[in-house]
């Protein structure tokens, strides 16, 4: 065991005065707590809404080649979303992160520090997710019944008008469901760019129990990022909600 | 003068030639009825009149002008195959609807698009999009749903689905209106509000090809009658006089088999 170890132990569990400061709450404790874990909990937005805006249009683009009529790019396409969804994203995002610098003779090609890991993580997430998304939209768009597309057609609507007109608000009917429940697992997977020590909420959490900011075995930080975590996907179920239902109108 | 005509329209899926040199033609106002049996190639042929399918080979006439000829087909433009395909209006078997849309809506959502290329649009859309509402709603009050116009596919009986799609496709105002099997997919107690429609469509010489099983509505409402058999006409000719008196052998089974 190392003397770290048992420094920590001995602060926890032993040392009384420090103990009392396991459930510590007063003002000023409250107020750096707090401040802190909502820097984390931007970096965690951060992550989350550039995942959203890189994967959401990536996918469509990974989901009409896995569709395409020129098989070496639909194979393409399949065996990428394959290896994606087979493998955990803890795994690709620490491939990401540290494989490049082994490889490559100039070293890492991340910059250094935070703003290097945020790039490593926004990286992973936007190729992990694009992937799941690309899935989504297949299913949507093969949804439709052709039969939509011949009525357009026999009607005289132009292939843009047919996709415009008639395909895409049923396609997003479809897809709202399996979307808002990827968005949702989004909100926690977050956490997992931890793994490379990118400062996000949980990352701030844990910074109390193991010292930062003047405090260290401080328990509830860690529990209370929870908080965030629940807070912020109630507001995204309770949003996806209301547009299903506003979509609910026709089947 | 012919208002359709159709010359030897060859198609085949991979090895298997569904439909072997089709012939046929009609004057404006006929209703031209296509019995066959499963398989003989009726839909493909609705298909390919139109633009959903391309025959491999063939002509199709309307008032005796060429509009599709499949050795030259791919020199035509996405534009050019959408005026042609204006020509004709399709009522598929199970409808269609857009469920996005009420009812007015589907019957609207067309004409409106194409009211939108009229050069006349930018300065008179208003007067124009409130004819195409009012067109609208005449032509649902025809098919019996001024009360329904409002209302989504999803709410409609799929009688009243068939009869709103019969308006949809009326509302473009077509030369010739296909129906493929329109009643196929109705309860049995359905398909007499559908029949009557057709039969009324007949009655304002709407010039009309249906595919039906209903051989008895088939010799009632239409002029002519063209069997179908494994891809060619085996026989074409007067409504009641093919029924009652077939003189092909394969019409002749197959009308045996509806009478049990
Ligand atoms: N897209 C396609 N690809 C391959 N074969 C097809 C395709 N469409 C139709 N066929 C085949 O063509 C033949 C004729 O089909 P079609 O639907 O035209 O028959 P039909 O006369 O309309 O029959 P039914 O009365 O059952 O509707 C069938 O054997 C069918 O399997
Ligand atoms: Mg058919």
């Amino acid at each position: 065991m190392s003397s770290a170890f048992w420094q920590f132990q001995t602060i926890s569990f032993f040392n009384k005065t420090h103990s009392e400061r396991w459930f510590l709450m007063d003002f000023a404790v409250i107020s750096t707590v707090l401040s802190a874990l909502t820097e984390g909990f931007m970096q965690t937005l951060k992550l989350f809404f550039i995942t959203l805006l890189g994967a959401l249009p990536l996918g469509l683009i990974i989901s009409f080649g896995s569709m395409n009529r020129f098989a070496p790019l639909r194979y393409l396409c399949k065996t990428l979303v394959w290896i994606i969804r087979g493998t955990p994203l803890m795994l690709q995002l620490i491939i990401i992160f540290y494989i490049p610098g082994y490889l490559f003779e100039g070293g890492n090609p991340w910059p250094s520090g935070e703003s290097g890991r945020f790039l490593a993580a926004c990286t992973a997430f936007i190729l992990n997710y694009a992937c799941y998304f690309s899935e989504i939209y297949r299913g949507g768009i093969e949804g439709v019944p052709v039969g939509q597309q011949e009525a357009g057609q026999v009607l005289g609507l132009t292939k843009s008008q047919v996709f415009f007109k008639i395909t895409l608000l049923q396609m997003i009917k479809r897809i709202l469901p399996p979307i808002s429940n990827e968005v949702i697992t989004l909100v926690k997977d977050t956490s997992i760019a931890r793994i490379i020590s990118m400062q996000e909420l949980i990352w701030a959490g844990y910074s109390f129990l193991k010292g930062s900011h003047g405090y260290s075995g401080l328990i509830w930080p860690l529990f209370f990022t929870g908080v965030y975590y629940l807070l912020f996907s109630g507001l995204l179920t309770i949003l996806f909600g209301k547009l299903e239902k506003k979509l609910s109108y026709f089947k | 003068m012919s208002i359709l005509t159709v010359k030897d329209i060859y198609k085949n899926f991979g090895r298997n030639e569904i439909l072997k040199g089709i012939s046929f033609d009609m004057q404006a106002g006929e209703v031209l009825s296509i019995l066959g049996s499963s398989g003989s190639g009726k839909t493909t042929l609705l298909r390919c009149l139109n633009f959903l399918e391309k025959a491999d080979a063939g002509q199709v006439y309307v008032d005796d002008a060429l509009i599709f000829d499949a050795k030259t087909d791919k020199k035509m433009t996405a534009r050019e195959l959408r005026s042609k395909q204006l020509n004709f209006g399709l009522v598929f078997q199970n409808f269609n609807l857009f469920p996005q849309y009420t009812a007015m809506e589907n019957v609207c959502l067309a004409p409106q698009l194409l009211a939108r290329e009229n050069p006349e649009y930018k300065t008179h859309h208003k007067e124009m999009i409130e004819k195409i509402r009012e067109d609208a709603a005449s032509l649902l009050e025809r098919v019996g749903l001024s009360d329904k116009k409002d209302f989504y596919p999803s709410q409609l009986s799929g009688g009243q689905q068939q009869r709103v799609s019969i308006a949809r496709a009326l509302a473009l105002a077509p030369k010739v209106l296909f129906f493929d099997e329109p009643t196929s997919a109705l309860d049995p107690e359905l398909t007499g509000e559908i029949l009557n429609v057709i039969r009324s469509l007949a009655e304002k010489d709407m010039t009309m090809v249906i595919v039906t099983h209903e051989i008895e509505f088939a010799k009632n409402v239409s002029d002519t009658i063209l069997f179908m058999d494994k891809g060619v006409v085996a026989e074409q000719g007067p409504a009641v006089e093919l029924i009652e008196n077939p003189k092909n052998e394969r019409t002749r089974a197959f009308l045996q088999s509806f009478k049990r």
